[in-house]
C-alpha cells in the first residue's frame, strides 16, 4: 500500500486534537452552566426545576461525558505544561501521553458508580 | 566604516602579527537584528506571549478548582441528586466557596475564551468571519463573566 499523503501525526497530534475538542465542549457547557446557575437569582423553584433535568438518566450520561472531557483536558494540560517547562518534557511527551491515558481510564472507571449510580437507581426503580 | 588594514605595518592581515591593536581597534559590527535608534518601533506587544503564559498558569489553578468543584457537585454526598437551591445557599453562605467559585468563573471563562480565540484564528480565514466570530466570542465572554459575578455577589438565600 502506498504511503498516504494525509498528515497523521502520532500521540502528539492526536492529543492536540483531543485537547481542542474537549476544550470547546467544556467551554460551551460552562456558558450554559453559568446561565442555569443564574436562576438562583430568579427563584428557588425555577432553579430546582432546571437542576432536576440534570438528575435524569440521559443527562447523567452527558455528565459522565463532561467528566471524561474535563479529566482528559486537565491531565493532558499538565502534560503540555511539562512539555513546555520541563527540560526533558519534549523527549518524554509520548510516554506522558500514555500515562495520561492510563490515569484517565482509571479515573473514569472509578467515576462510574458516583456519577452514574443515581441514574442507574432511577432506571431500575429503587 | 574604518578600513581593516593596519596602515603602518606592511604585513597582510592573514600571515602577520595581529592587525588590530589597542591604538587601532577593530571596527564594531552590530549584531544583525539588534534594535537600534533607527529600528522602527514594534507595533506588537507581548500579548501572545502573555496569553500563552496565562493558559499554563490558569490551567494549573483550574485543575485544582474544577476537579474540587466536580468532586463536591458530582461525586460526594449523593452526587448530583443533592443539588438544589438549598445546597447552593448552604455553600455560598461561606466566603470561602464564594471566592472559590468567583476565581473559578473568571479563570475558566478567560481560559476558555482565549482557547476559542486561538481556534478562530486557526480556522476562520476570511477577515470578516474572524472579526464577527471574535466579536461574538468576546460579547458572550463579558456577558457570562459579569452575570456570574453578579449572581455570586448578590445571592440572596431568602429570595422567597
Amino acid at each position: 500500500m502506498p504511503a498516504g499523503t494525509l498528515y497523521r501525526g502520532r500521540e502528539g497530534m492526536w492529543s492536540w486534537v483531543a485537547h481542542r475538542v474537549t476544550g470547546v465542549l467544556i467551554f460551551f457547557f460552562l456558558f450554559v452552566h453559568v446561565l442555569d446557575t443564574a436562576l438562583v437569582r430568579v427563584s428557588p423553584e425555577d432553579y430546582d426545576k432546571v437542576v432536576a433535568t440534570y438528575k435524569t438518566p440521559i443527562v447523567a450520561l452527558l455528565e459522565y461525558g463532561l467528566v471524561a472531557a474535563i479529566l482528559f483536558h486537565a491531565l493532558n494540560g499538565l502534560r503540555v505544561i511539562a512539555v513546555d517547562f520541563w527540560s526533558k518534557g519534549p523527549r518524554y511527551q509520548k510516554q506522558m501521553f500514555w500515562v495520561v491515558g492510563v490515569v484517565w481510564v482509571v479515573l473514569m472507571l472509578g467515576s462510574v458508580y458516583s456519577v452514574l449510580g443515581h441514574a442507574f437507581r432511577v432506571l431500575v426503580g429503587s | 566604516m574604518s578600513t581593516t588594514e593596519s596602515p603602518a605595518s606592511g604585513v597582510g592581515p592573514v600571515e602577520g602579527a595581529p592587525v588590530y591593536t589597542v591604538d587601532n581597534p577593530a571596527p564594531v559590527i552590530e549584531a544583525p537584528r539588534k534594535r537600534t535608534k533607527k529600528t522602527p518601533k514594534s507595533t506588537r506587544g507581548n500579548f501572545e506571549m502573555a496569553a500563552w503564559l496565562f493558559m499554563r498558569l490558569s490551567g494549573i489553578v483550574l485543575v485544582v478548582l474544577v476537579l474540587g468543584h466536580l468532586l463536591i457537585q458530582l461525586f460526594l454526598d449523593g452526587g448530583v441528586s443533592k443539588i438544589g437551591f438549598a445546597f447552593v445557599a448552604g455553600r455560598w453562605a461561606s466566603p470561602f466557596w464564594q471566592v472559590w467559585d468567583l476565581v473559578m468563573l473568571w479563570l475558566a471563562m478567560l481560559h476558555g475564551s482565549n482557547g476559542l480565540r486561538t481556534i478562530i484564528n486557526d480556522y476562520a480565514e476570511r477577515p470578516a468571519s474572524r472579526m464577527w466570530l471574535k466579536a461574538l466570542l468576546y460579547t458572550a465572554t463579558v456577558f457570562t463573566i459579569l452575570l456570574g459575578t453578579l449572581v455570586i455577589f448578590t445571592f440572596d438565600p431568602n429570595i422567597r
